[in-house]
């Protein structure tokens, strides 16, 4: 028994194990009444979050392109996903939507959503960094600006569509097992074969063409999967709320799914979740405590703690703190490996080493920087090629 | 089957109106060591660029094994045979050196699996990602690169990062392998180790070479033929001795 703890590779099952805990606590916890609405408006936040963050990181952390319009995609899913059960309900006239049209509602708002990110994929296939940045931004500010312009009878225009009800207090437990199926999606697409093409183009992309990768194919498979999660959120979101109403889905929102990646690690899934539950924890609390007259204080100290975490992952003097105190070196000492990486039979264990290229400058100040040192390369490229 | 591996017709491109390479004819045969030289800037890269589908020709044409292979895309062309190596290496530098192989292996008919297939987790996955880490292992064995095969490859020494992007290349399974300066940068030892390499990929991996050498020495010790290269124009062919004594080569090396 022991030998057979000592081959699993732990690390990519943390993720389900503290996801399925979590949800087997709260699971409990609910079911004898013990957890207050506002617990479980935070669960549903805390399952959204989980599911954008994870469907993001596929296309900024694996395929390092920057997305800027996940909130589209989401958006797609949340207004589809909610009229296509809204129609099922009247049309077999039931008042309240059952598991089954749930289910149906999140496929059909996946593939929706899906469709979107095909067509902003093939861009991708041209364009690269800032511009595909700019046509993502484009693409979240337009298609919610089309749902708040429709007709009040079709999606509700300004007044938001009206969605399903169902029974709310189960809802974060399909939040945790739609996590679980994203995470699932995700990490068996990066730690294949597929998720190796996937990282060689964002490593190095004119090698990965002349070593005969697929280009076309990985792009786009990375857009469709990550959007139709997007979709699959949005949905879940339509549930949550009595109304989907447009103006949430703005660029701002994709910005925090963004930072959400960023902050965890790109390509570093684990990360990922961890922040994406912190920061929208932290977002729920300081609502909660700052109101009234502090309620002006929200952003800015969430911006502060923002600024206090990327501060503690990047500073140079902080080295050596960050290196004491950090999850991987805590989980060393839980599991005691005995292993020296350099000396393992195999690297199953390395598929997701950080991009150490992409960084935060390089995604946050988009256009300046990048631009001089793409400038510079092209330069170099044309001399020696 | 035709009796050249690479033939190219009149092969050259112009970048708006400036004619970077033109009329090229080279005949290289299989299993043969083939040299391109010229002084810097002459277009040899162009060249490698055109028969790798960087760039569309813009007259001429060229064939693999009797096969156009004129405006494919490079994955199509890698596909159909060609595989390269870059000027400037061009390595998965946050990959583990057994990965960067790996993924030359990946469009090898013996190691199909769909994405469905990965996602599902279905034994076909498991197998394939078995059986393709033996055949780079494999591969790093024989290039002498087994024991790092666990390191990130940007960590490797520049020579053995050249092996490397080699390794890669004929994991593609290519009949022709391209090679942009594989000596540039090394020291005698490691030249002399790249020279033993070349030689295995031709007689043990039976792909034909064709390579861009600055090292006059090594393109002598190795090559069975050379075309030269000046301002983007053959001047010389043939044999290594008989072009690099052409008169034409000798005042572009030395008069320039
Ligand atoms: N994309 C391009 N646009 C314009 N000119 C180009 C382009 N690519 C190559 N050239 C020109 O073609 C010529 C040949 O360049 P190339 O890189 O092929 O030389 P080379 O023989 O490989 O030289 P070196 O030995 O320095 O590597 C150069 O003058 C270069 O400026
Ligand atoms: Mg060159």
């Amino acid at each position: 028994m022991k030998k057979f703890l000592s081959t699993i590779k732990w690390k990519y099952y943390i993720g389900y194990l503290v996801i399925t805990l979590a949800l087997a606590v709260t699971g409990i916890l609910s079911a004898v009444n013990a957890l207050p609405n506002s617990t479980l408006y935070l669960l549903e936040e805390i399952t959204i979050a989980l599911i954008l963050a994870i469907s993001l990181s596929v296309v900024v952390g694996f395929l390092g392109e920057l997305s800027l319009g996940h909130a589209g995609f989401m958006c797609v899913g949340a207004y589809l996903g909610g009229k296509f059960s809204a129609v099922i309900c009247e049309k077999f006239a039931v008042s309240d939507s059952n598991f089954a049209v749930f289910l149906l509602s999140l496929i059909a708002g996946g593939i929706c959503a899906a469709v979107f990110g095909f067509i902003i994929g093939l861009p991708a296939l041209r364009l690269k960094g800032d511009y595909l940045a700019i046509v993502t931004l484009a693409f979240g500010e337009i298609i919610r600006n089309i749902f708040l312009n429709t007709s009040s009878e079709s999606f509700g225009g300004a007044l938001g569509l009206p969605t399903p009800r169902m029974n709310k207090n189960i809802l974060f437990v399909f939040g945790f097992l739609l996590v679980l199926a994203t995470l699932a999606v995700v990490q068996n697409l990066i730690r294949s074969k597929h998720g190796r093409a996937i990282t060689a183009i964002r490593d190095n992309e004119i090698a990965a063409r002349a070593t005969g990768i697929d280009i076309t194919k990985y792009k786009l498979l990375v857009f469709v999967i990550s959007s139709a999660f997007a979709g699959i959120a949005g949905v879940l979101y339509s549930y949550t709320k009595a109304t989907v109403r447009s103006e949430i889905f703005d660029y701002n929102y994709s910005i925090e799914i963004l930072v959400m990646v960023v902050i965890g690690g790109m390509g570093n899934l684990s990360g990922t979740m961890l922040s994406a539950a912190v920061i929208t924890y932290l977002n729920n609390k300081l609502m909660a405590v700052l109101t009234g007259n502090l309620a002006v204080l929200q952003n800015l100290v969430y911006a502060l703690i923002l600024i206090g975490i990327i501060i503690y992952n990047n500073a140079p003097a902080l080295k050596n703190v960050r290196e004491k105190y950090n999850l991987g070196t805590l989980w060393a000492k839980i599991t005691k490996p005995k292993k020296d990486p350099a000396k393992e039979t195999d690297d199953t264990g390395r598929w997701d080493v950080v991009p150490t290229k992409i960084e935060m400058d390089e995604v946050l100040t988009v256009g300046i920087i990048k631009k001089d040192i793409e400038a510079s390369e092209k330069k170099e490229e044309g001399k020696d090629e | 089957m035709s009796e050249y591996v690479l033939e190219t017709k009149g092969l050259g491109i112009s970048f708006g109106g400036l004619k970077a390479v033109s009329d090229v004819n080279l005949k290289v045969k299989k299993g043969e060591i083939y040299g391109l030289i010229g002084p810097n800037g002459a277009g040899k890269t162009t060249v490698f660029n055109l028969l790798t589908g960087v760039y569309t020709p813009t007259e001429g044409t060229f064939f693999l094994d009797g096969k156009e292979l004129k405006g494919l895309s490079q994955e199509k062309i890698n596909r159909s045979g060609i595989a390269r190596t870059f000027q400037n290496i061009r390595l998965f530098n946050n990959m583990t050196v057994v990965r960067n192989v790996m993924v030359g292996l990946h469009n090898r008919k013996e190691y199909s699996c769909s994405v469905m297939q990965s996602i599902f987790r279905m034994p076909a996955h498991f197998s394939v990602e078995r059986r393709m880490r033996e055949k780079a292992k494999e591969l790093l064995d024989i290039f002498g690169l087994l024991e790092e095969r666990n390191n990130l490859s940007c960590n490797l020494p520049y020579g053995k990062q050249r092996k490397l992007e080699i390794a890669r290349a004929l994991a593609t399974e290519p009949q022709l392998l391209l090679l942009d300066e594989p000596a540039a940068g090394m020291n005698p030892i490691e030249t002399e180790d790249l020279r033993r390499t070349v030689e295995i990929i031709r007689d043990r991996f039976g792909v034909t070479v064709l390579l861009i050498e600055h090292d006059l020495k090594f393109v002598t010790e190795i090559c069975n033929e050379i075309t030269v290269l000046n301002f983007g124009t053959v001047i010389a062919q043939g044999t290594v001795k008989e072009a690099l004594s052409d008169p034409q080569v000798v005042k572009a090396y030395i008069g320039s």
